[in-house]
């Protein structure tokens, strides 16, 4: 019965006496959930191009952040750290293509998926080797104090974070609906072969969409990187993205970003008012329950592909 | 060969090896004159596909080999390029069973195949309204997701995108697979009316023997990845073997089914 009311009962009473509280824990859940976010993004794009779950996105978020850090160590302007950081990311992005992609083209998902896990390992480890593996700071002079608005105190540099991500998925957009390149990728996304036929230069095609993965991971790691610091861990933020992914659907970018906000939300409420009730540190398996619950009842999650099925 | 015009496209006693070891053809020698419609016939597995992938070079995604001949294009050795290429130069390949890009919209599946051209958004959408001239049921469909057209409108919109590349030749794959026989006919006179007015030439690969007939003029028929008989369309159709095998029309009474493979074997045709 105790349990029944700690779940049913006191939260409720709780929002309804603290609203204000209430509204300043959802909205710290959502810009959370834009970093999820952008992590997520980064897979979306790979999945709908290429049809492959990319395992190594976390890894490219910190292979991304780590250079960036490097390169400013080593006593680089943070523009020009920046500038070479995506030139190095592109870079890498046209070296997968031609050691690992090429090579497995019309291969079966899965083939291309424990490529992408070998591809993972292999970045961890050689960004490491270049740039050593002691937890980095990276600061770029985003301002990191909470500013109080309405009476409701929201931290400027999940501000930033918001705003960049909002951007990125704008250009996103356009560049996916609307330019030629994007509408090859979504029919490379569809049909290899058929792309080949109608004469889309697969290798070109993928080249640009790992390069764009590689820029998002960039964003994604100089996010998380100031956050947490520039370390191992940030490959480990991308197991996160899977219950965003699995909630927004994996072929979405728009529901790449919801699904972020909705699991950054849920967590942070659950864990502030329902969290008493199963003992605290709800926070680390919410996200996965709900992306559970999605699989059970739309495994094509709110806003991907429907899996069409001619009758 | 009795056709007119010189060769648009030739195939050179080709062999493809599918993974190293699996040999697809045997030596196929073809030609296809300027403006010609020639018909590429055959049974399951008699290496129809495999023909036509050889020539767009769509083989090298399945792990497949021209290991010996050549094919020339207007006289210019063509084996070697890349799909993406051979677009740009006027050949297209129309594959088997539509691969239609199911989550786009007829319309974005019609400009896919406009990638390879360079002229310029508005003689991109000449070809765009050319397009749903010949097919008009399609513009009815632009804005449905190709995954949810039928399978004709799927044949159509394949065909539509790969005349957006504005090709000088299309090898098309088997069109009539799973569609009515009045849909294969409606597909078939698109072929005529696209030779005619556009000029485009056609490989067409096909198990409908009598449709193919009707509407090529040059025709060759594959068994075992070799060619055993080739001829203007009319001589084939009229053909005794040719009847007998592929148009299951016999003369004289009915044969028991013995008779047959009895006659089968002994008149097999080998190179």
């Amino acid at each position: 019965m105790e349990f029944l009311t700690a779940i049913f009962v006191s939260p409720f009473i709780e929002i309804y006496e603290y609203p204000l509280f209430f509204i300043e824990v959802v909205l710290g859940g959502l810009l959370a959930g834009v970093m999820y976010s952008l992590v997520a993004l980064g897979f979306v794009l790979i999945f709908k191009a290429s049809g492959v779950f990319n395992f190594a996105q976390g890894a490219m978020v910190l292979f991304a952040a780590l250079t960036l850090v490097g390169l400013i160590e080593h006593g680089f302007p943070i523009w020009l750290a920046l500038i070479s950081t995506i030139i190095v990311m592109i870079a890498l992005a046209m070296a997968i293509e031609k050691v690992v992609l090429r090579k497995l083209v019309n291969q079966e998902p899965i083939i291309l998926f424990m490529a992408t896990i070998g591809l993972s390992y292999f970045l961890d480890g050689f960004g490491q080797t270049l740039w050593g593996s002691d937890v980095k700071v990276l600061d770029l002079g985003i301002p990191n104090a909470p500013i109080e608005f309405l009476g409701i105190l929201v931290n400027q540099f999940d501000l930033v974070a918001a705003a960049s991500a909002g951007t990125l998925v704008a250009v996103l957009a356009i560049f996916f609906q609307k330019t030629r390149i994007g509408r090859a990728l979504r029919a490379v996304a569809d049909d290899h072969q058929a792309a080949l036929s109608v004469g889309i230069p697969l290798k070109t095609i993928w080249a640009i969409v790992w390069a764009v993965a590689g820029l998002v991971g960039l964003v994604a790691g100089i996010m998380w990187g100031t956050k947490l610091g520039v370390q191992f861990t940030l490959t480990l933020v991308a197991l996160k993205a899977l219950p965003v992914l699995i909630l927004g659907g994996f072929t979405s970018i728009p529901g790449a970003i919801i699904g972020g906000l909705i699991i950054g939300m849920g967590e942070k409420v659950a864990e502030v008012f329902w969290g008493a009730a199963f003992g605290g540190a709800i926070e680390d398996w919410f996200a996965y329950m709900l992306a559970l619950a999605f699989l059970l009842f739309r495994p094509q999650g709110l806003f991907g592909e429907k899996i069409i099925e001619r009758v | 060969m009795t056709e007119n015009g010189s060769p648009l496209l030739t195939v050179n006693n080709i062999e493809v090896i599918y993974d190293h070891v699996i040999l697809v053809l045997k030596g196929v020698s073809l030609e296809v004159s300027e403006g010609g419609v020639v018909a590429l016939l055959g049974a399951n597995g008699a290496g129809k596909s495999t023909t036509l992938k050889a020539i767009s070079n769509l083989l090298g995604a399945e792990r497949g080999d021209v290991t010996k001949g050549n094919i020339e294009y207007r006289g210019e050795r063509i084996d070697k390029l890349t799909p993406s290429d051979l677009v740009k130069k006027g050949v297209v390949q129309v594959m088997e069973g539509r691969h239609c890009f199911e989550h786009l919209t007829v319309e974005e599946n019609l400009l896919t195949g406009a990638y390879t051209r360079t002229d310029g958004a508005s003689a991109i959408n000449q070809s765009l309204e050319k397009v749903y001239h010949y097919f008009p049921g399609l513009k009815e469909r632009r804005t449905s997701q190709a995954g949810y057209t039928s399978g004709g409108e799927q044949q159509m919109t394949a065909v539509g995108r790969a005349l957006m590349a504005n090709p000088t030749m299309i090898l098309l794959d088997e069109p009539s697979m799973g569609l009515a026989p009045q849909l294969v006919e409606e597909i078939f006179e698109i072929v005529d009316a696209l030779n005619k007015n556009e000029g485009v030439s056609f490989l067409l690969a096909e198990q409908n023997t009598m449709v193919a007939l009707k509407h090529a003029d040059f025709g060759y028929i594959l068994e075992n990845g070799r060619v055993v008989m080739e001829g203007d369309a009319k001589s084939l159709a009229e053909n005794e073997d040719v009847k007998e095998f592929y148009l299951g029309l016999s003369s004289g009474a009915r044969k028991s089914f013995r008779d047959v493979k009895h006659y089968r074997r002994r008149k097999r045709w080998l190179a």
